[in-house]
């Protein structure tokens, strides 16, 4: 009988064990799949882990593909750090997607220097809008954000569709796929050679500065009590509802940035697929980050990493992309079960009557 | 009048899936446990019936299939919730995330991502006649699962022990009542019903498979729970009242008078539905007791 106990202190070994037991983990259990589809694990991995680091150009490929990843792990974090289940990343995203896009075919003849702080400020905005809902619905009457902020991600892909095979529809080539956007709101690229973007820049300031508001200010501490304890945090004179309410809202404005960072910096237009779930991944990316903000970079470019790779094993190892998504899914579940051993000891004990004929005295030496 | 038959008709197809995932979703969080891996058990569900169906011909066993997966998702779950005590929101959302990658991975290194054949389907009960001209499942739903479910809540020793656990897994352990064995019973039921739930998506009403075939479906039934403030008739209803908006909206979309109406949002017309509905009921809901609270012996 396998069974939890609470631990005293923790150990000095537990930290590493902690860190490396779900790599073996997800390592021993994507095996299987991996097998299946005729790859080599060890080959698989190396090429999701170390092929995309192997050169500059793949980590700058990396980094681009970090970017999404970036500005939903970030929405996610502050507003689980606040207690606030914000599910409605990817949404939110294709707002401020859709918003870019509006501009970048509406608002025309405006300098870069002021198209793209505009836009950086319109996608935000819609982010905002797109999350307004199921925050002032969880804020003033107690509704559960769960269920609104996902069913809300559907309505925004549909959202994107309907514009897509309407009003935005290509007119050049017919496909549902807008027009390029005004060339004044595309976001300057990083490097000469790389499409390394300026998206990636403003997700990296932004982590900055959401860490410093999280870990630094009294709004931090505010959102901080809040998530950890409502009661407390109201006992203590916060403003829970309001606290919450700006967590959910700033969420909402970070990932809307984002969507404005795939338009204007990746795609230069309005596409079906321009989130690949990036809303859901940033959930995986906060929880590995352990609501960190510095996790939530370290965790964004990992997850780059294996996507990247993931992408590259396709052509080399004939591995179907999705093992990507699998790997990922499976380390963050192997992550949050082992996380528990940092409270919770495992106490092996046999069952009562098996003890009991152990401890009989003479029986068990006599067998030996 | 026709179209009011052939909408009735079409909402009891459409609800069915819904059904089946409701109270299984139901008598989970009963117990306490929110399972947010539904859409990722709805979707596997689909997916394992199709490919069971496919490769034998038969879609009971492509059904049976279904039931496995989804019991292997409620274990996963339970391991996850139950035995660890991980947040539910983050298991949830990460065997969602699982079990939808996994299928899409089966999927693609079986058929290349390219066309998936059609499937033996089952077949209408009651042929021609309106209204009555139904799936067998859709029958097996609404006339035998939510009345034994509702009896199963109300009456059975079963139902006594999932509510205690739920609502006071404390007092219930005192009681003697293993809250662990409860909870993951739950789970199990849960995760074969939801299963079962996507497979009627495949095996009945498409009888083939397509990428993103739940489209957040498992989120609606989710939110119906709420909206039935977990009872088992008011699910029904809720899932009657979806697959009716979704009916209609199908039904509009061919009408001439809503030509004009782009389809896209009359396909997100049932989700608003859903939230609108929840924003008007949703207020001063009594969660179960012990909802997302994991339970250890102090």
């Amino acid at each position: 009988m396998i069974r939890f106990a609470l631990r005293g202190r923790q150990p000095r070994w537990l930290l590493p064990v902690l860190a490396v037991l779900p790599i073996v983990l997800t390592y021993l259990l994507t095996a299987g799949p991996i097998r299946a589809a005729g790859a080599n694990p060890a080959a698989a991995y190396e090429r999701y882990v170390l092929q995309p680091l192997s050169s500059v150009d793949s980590v700058f490929e990396v980094l681009l593909t970090s970017t999404p990843l970036l500005f939903t792990g970030l929405a996610v974090a502050v507003a689980f750090r606040c207690g606030y289940w914000n599910i409605g990343a990817d949404g939110q995203l294709l707002a401020g997607a859709v918003e870019a896009t509006f501009f970048g075919l509406n608002v025309r003849g405006l300098p870069a220097g002021v198209a793209i702080p505009l836009v950086i400020l319109a996608g935000a905005v819609a982010g905002v809008v797109w999350a307004l809902v199921p925050a002032l619905l969880r804020t003033r009457l107690g509704i559960d954000e769960v269920v609104t902020t996902l069913l809300l991600n559907p309505v925004a892909l549909l959202l994107v569709q309907c514009l897509l095979n309407g009003p935005w529809r290509n007119p050049e080539n017919q496909f549902p796929e807008s027009a390029p956007i005004d060339p004044a709101y595309t976001f300057p690229r990083l490097l000469a050679d790389h499409r390394l973007h300026l998206g990636f820049a403003i997700a990296l300031v932004l982590a900055i500065v959401v860490g410093v508001i999280i870990s630094r200010t009294p709004l931090g501490l505010r959102m901080r009590a809040v998530g950890r304890s409502p009661e407390a945090a109201r006992f203590a004179g916060i403003r829970v509802e309001r606290t919450m309410l700006g967590a959910a809202l700033g969420s909402g404005a970070i990932a809307g940035i984002g969507g404005v960072s795939q338009v204007a910096g990746l795609q230069g237009q309005l596409t079906g697929g321009i989130s690949d779930g990036f809303g859901y991944t940033g959930v995986v990316v906060a929880t590995l980050a352990t609501l960190s903000v510095t996790g939530v970079v370290f965790v964004s470019v990992l997850l780059a990493d294996i996507i990247v790779g993931a992408e590259s094993a396709v052509r080399v190892l004939q591995l179907p992309p999705q093992m990507g998504d699998v790997v990922t899914a499976t380390l963050m579940l192997c992550v949050v079960a082992v996380l528990v051993l940092r409270r919770y000891k495992l106490v092996v004990r046999f069952p009562a009557a098996l003890h009991r004929s152990r401890s009989r005295p003479g029986l068990g030496e006599d067998a030996a | 009048m026709t179209t009011l038959i052939a909408l009735v008709g079409a909402a009891l197809v459409s609800a069915t899936p819904l059904l089946y995932a409701t109270l299984g979703e139901l008598v989970t969080e009963r117990t306490g446990i929110l399972n947010l891996g539904i859409e990722g058990t709805m979707y596997a569900g689909a997916f394992a019936g199709f490919l069971v169906a496919a490769s034998t011909g038969s879609p009971w066993l492509g059904l049976l299939g279904a039931v496995v997966v989804g019991l292997l998702s409620g274990l996963l779950m339970g391991l996850l919730t139950v035995t660890f005590g991980v947040n539910q929101h983050v298991a949830g959302i990460g065997t969602t995330l699982l079990l939808i990658g996994l299928s899409e991975f089966v999927n693609r290194l079986k058929y290349g991502g390219g066309a998936v054949p059609q499937i033996a389907k089952f077949g209408l009960l009651f042929r021609d006649v309106p209204v009555a001209e139904q799936y067998l499942l859709t029958y097996i739903g609404f006339l035998v699962l939510a009345p034994v479910m509702w009896w199963v809540l109300r009456g059975s020793g079963f139902g006594l022990r999932v509510r205690a656990v739920g609502e006071n897994p404390e007092a219930a352990d005192a009681a003697g009542i293993s809250v662990t064995r409860t909870r993951y019973a739950a789970l199990l039921v849960g995760g074969a019903l939801t299963a079962i739930g996507g497979a009627v998506l495949t095996l009945a009403i498409l009888g083939s498979f397509t990428l993103n075939i739940t489209a957040g479906r498992g989120w609606v039934s989710i939110a119906l729970v709420i909206f039935a403030r977990w009872r088992v008739w008011p699910a029904v209803f809720g899932a009657l009242l979806f697959a009716g908006v979704d009916a209609l909206q199908l039904q509009l979309a061919i009408s001439s008078t809503f030509e004009s109406v782009p389809r896209e949002l009359l396909i997100a017309l049932p989700y608003l539905v859903v939230v609108a509905t929840l924003a008007i009921s949703g207020r001063g809901v009594r969660y179960p007791g012990a909802y997302l609270r994991p339970y250890r012996r102090a």
